[in-house]
């Protein structure tokens, strides 16, 4: 297994390399002279040429690229031309804010998926079950972004219970310590912050966390009634075991397997969606922040966002890959 | 021989079409999306309205639709921002729509299957080149890397299309690779590599046309996601641009005028797509389960 763990990370080092080399071709091949992006339409030759020099534009390419890689492995991404802050730095600052939301969002779509699955496979064609199918149905092809903006109208709008968007109410007062607003309120014992900041959460995880649950929801039940047909769950019913028994303890172990995959592979749509569902509810988060740079052309911000979600991205992966061996035996991991 | 081919080919079809009628759910799904194809069609004959009149009929701004009676005579489904009528702009928007999700569907195909035949069909060190190209692509999220390829070509529909079918293209690509893989160890292609075939003979006439059931099951779901990921573009600024009438940029366009209260401009284009890409998913769930029975649910 150690082995193995230590070739599945030796492997990433070519992936994210490539993926390095992509992101900065691409933004590189853009047409259009950055220099003359940063410096603006009416700059003299000697502006675009400070400029240049001060990015390193008027190097060949692989040599620029090869500079941005050395910085970039020591977590330095340059500085945005917007703000002129190290992008860095501004990635650290919301990445705190996106990993509270897909966490949330996350935890959300196990526990309600999970448990509409397995209720909805062992009771198989009630209409409890034809329900939980149908919303899981609806809730797969839902575009993120408009789930997100009927709850913002419904929740935020018309009942007033929650917030319509932000991180939190400018009025509470808040220290920021690690980042993360839920725990930094826990910790400097700030309720009215947490309870703040708890509640501006709660729409945009709700909104994200909807598409993975209904995949969850769809995945449990068709693993459970495969499971369910298995002959050592027929002996577990004819030596008498309650149906209690036999669904909770026996035949949701090997259930879950599947599923973990699928909650695995659901990051990816979740980091995906993060992007649209904090466009929505103007989240301080990566996502939006990465729809910003684009949308402003800062090439910096772009390229050392994209390749930071890439990087997120693998290691989820990788991790759901080792999950998935650790926990069924029968998967050689080769 | 010829002519048995053709028998074949057709029975096949008439076998399709005969087992898709008893899978109500893929029936129900084709009856949309053939619903969403006909308004996409006609939409110059079945709109009430032109999708984008110019000037602007700015007194209209904003008006609800039938079930107000402060709504405009013959504007269905309420008003956008510009005094545009919804509904109009929604059929219009199928046309976008579906045409953007099939040019980015095909865009993928025809990636994904030159690379996913090369890899599978010769394997060696194209296999491993075209393989490890599409592992690098898979370390970043669709949406994502569409977004940075719209960044760097240009935003616009256009783009947007071809963004996505780029992305998309290794997912076909490893579908068609692992068919191609199996049916290239099959007896008659050995037979037509004895017979001294060309490759381009045995990959044009065996390989591609055997490993196309794949293609069409994960052809209509990626239309799904496609139609998706499009309407997130637009929804971003970063695919149709105003006045186009696309769902996503119509939402986009609209949602700010949620809190003024007039919420039918944002709901209605957001079920559209909801309801487009569900069609899509039941008939290629259908499709799956038809022509891939070991995948079935």
């Amino acid at each position: 297994m150690k082995w193995y763990i230590t070739k599945r990370l030796l492997m990433l080092i070519p992936v994210l390399l490539g993926a390095s080399i992509l992101v900065f071709s691409l933004i590189h091949l853009a047409p259009g002279d950055p220099a003359r992006t940063i410096a603006g339409e009416h700059a003299s030759i000697q502006t675009i040429e400070r400029i240049q020099e001060k990015y390193g534009l008027n190097k060949p390419l692989p040599t620029q690229y090869w500079i941005w890689l050395k910085q970039a492995l020591q977590g330095d991404f340059g500085r945005s031309i917007v703000s002129n802050e190290f992008v860095a730095k501004e990635i650290w600052d919301r990445f705190p804010n996106t990993v509270e939301l897909t966490i949330l969002a996350m935890f959300i779509a196990v526990v309600v998926g999970v448990v509409a699955g397995i209720v909805s496979a062992s009771r198989q064609y009630s209409l409890l079950d034809y329900s939980v199918m149908g919303v899981a149905l609806f809730g797969v092809s839902m575009p993120v972004f408009w789930l997100g903006i009927m709850l913002m109208m419904i929740f935020g709008v018309y009942l007033r219970w929650l917030p319509i968007g932000g991180r939190m109410s400018i009025m509470v007062p808040f220290t920021r310590i690690t980042g993360f607003y839920l725990l930094d309120s826990v910790i400097a014992g700030n309720w009215a912050a947490f309870g703040s900041s708890l509640r501006h959460l709660i729409l945009p995880a709700v909104a994200l966390g909807t598409i993975p649950m209904a995949t969850i929801a769809r995945v449990t039940r068709s693993s459970m009634l495969e499971v369910l047909r298995q002959d050592y769950i027929r002996t577990e019913r004819a030596k008498g075991l309650s149906e209690r028994l036999v669904i909770y303890k026996h035949a949701v172990r090997n259930a879950l397997i599947p599923v973990v995959t699928v909650i695995g592979l659901n990051f990816g749509l979740l980091l995906a969606g993060a992007i649209l569902t904090e466009t929505v509810f103007s989240w301080p988060g990566l996502g939006r922040y990465v729809v910003k740079a684009v949308q402003m052309r800062d090439y910096p911000a772009v390229q050392g966002c994209v390749l930071f979600f890439a990087f997120i991205f693998v290691i989820v992966n990788l991790i759901t890959d080792l999950i998935y061996v650790y926990i069924d035996p029968r998967i050689k991991y080769q | 021989m010829e002519e048995n081919i053709q028998i074949k080919k057709e029975s096949t079809f008439g076998e399709l079409t005969r087992r898709l009628k008893y899978n109500k759910s893929a029936v129900f799904g084709l009856v949309i999306v053939l619903f969403m194809v006909f308004c996409a069609i006609t939409a110059d004959f079945i709109a009430p309205n032109e999708p984008f009149p110019s000037p602007p009929v700015l007194a209209n701004k904003l008006k609800p639709g039938f079930w107000s009676e402060k709504g405009v005579e013959g504007m269905p489904l309420g008003t956008d921002g510009l005094g545009r009528c919804v509904l109009s702009r929604i059929i219009y928007g199928a046309r976008v729509s579906l045409t953007a999700g099939f040019v980015a569907v095909g865009i993928a195909m025809v990636l994904g299957i030159t690379f996913g035949v090369l890899s599978g069909y010769f394997g060696g060190w194209v296999d491993a080149v075209i393989m490890r190209l599409v592992d690098i692509m898979f370390a970043f999220p669709a949406l994502l890397l569409a977004i940075v390829i719209v960044t760097v070509v240009g935003q616009g529909l256009e783009k947007a299309m071809i963004a996505i079918g780029i992305v998309y293209s290794p997912q076909m690509a490893r579908i068609i690779r692992s068919s191609v893989l199996y049916i290239k160890e099959m007896e008659y292609i050995e037979f037509q590599k004895a017979i001294g075939s060309s490759h381009w003979r045995i990959i044009i006439r065996h390989i591609i046309p055997n490993s196309i059931a794949p293609v069409i099951v994960y052809g209509t779901l990626m239309l799904a996601t496609a139609i998706l990921d499009c309407a997130a573009l637009g929804f971003l600024g970063l695919g149709a641009q105003p006045p186009t009438p696309e769902w996503g940029a119509m939402l986009s366009d609209s949602y700010s005028y949620i809190v003024s209260g007039a919420w039918w401009a944002a709901t209605f284009p957001g079920i559209a797509i909801l309801l487009s890409v569900l069609g899509l998913n039941l008939l290629g769930d259908g499709l799956r389960d038809i022509l891939d029975p070991r995948l079935k649910q």
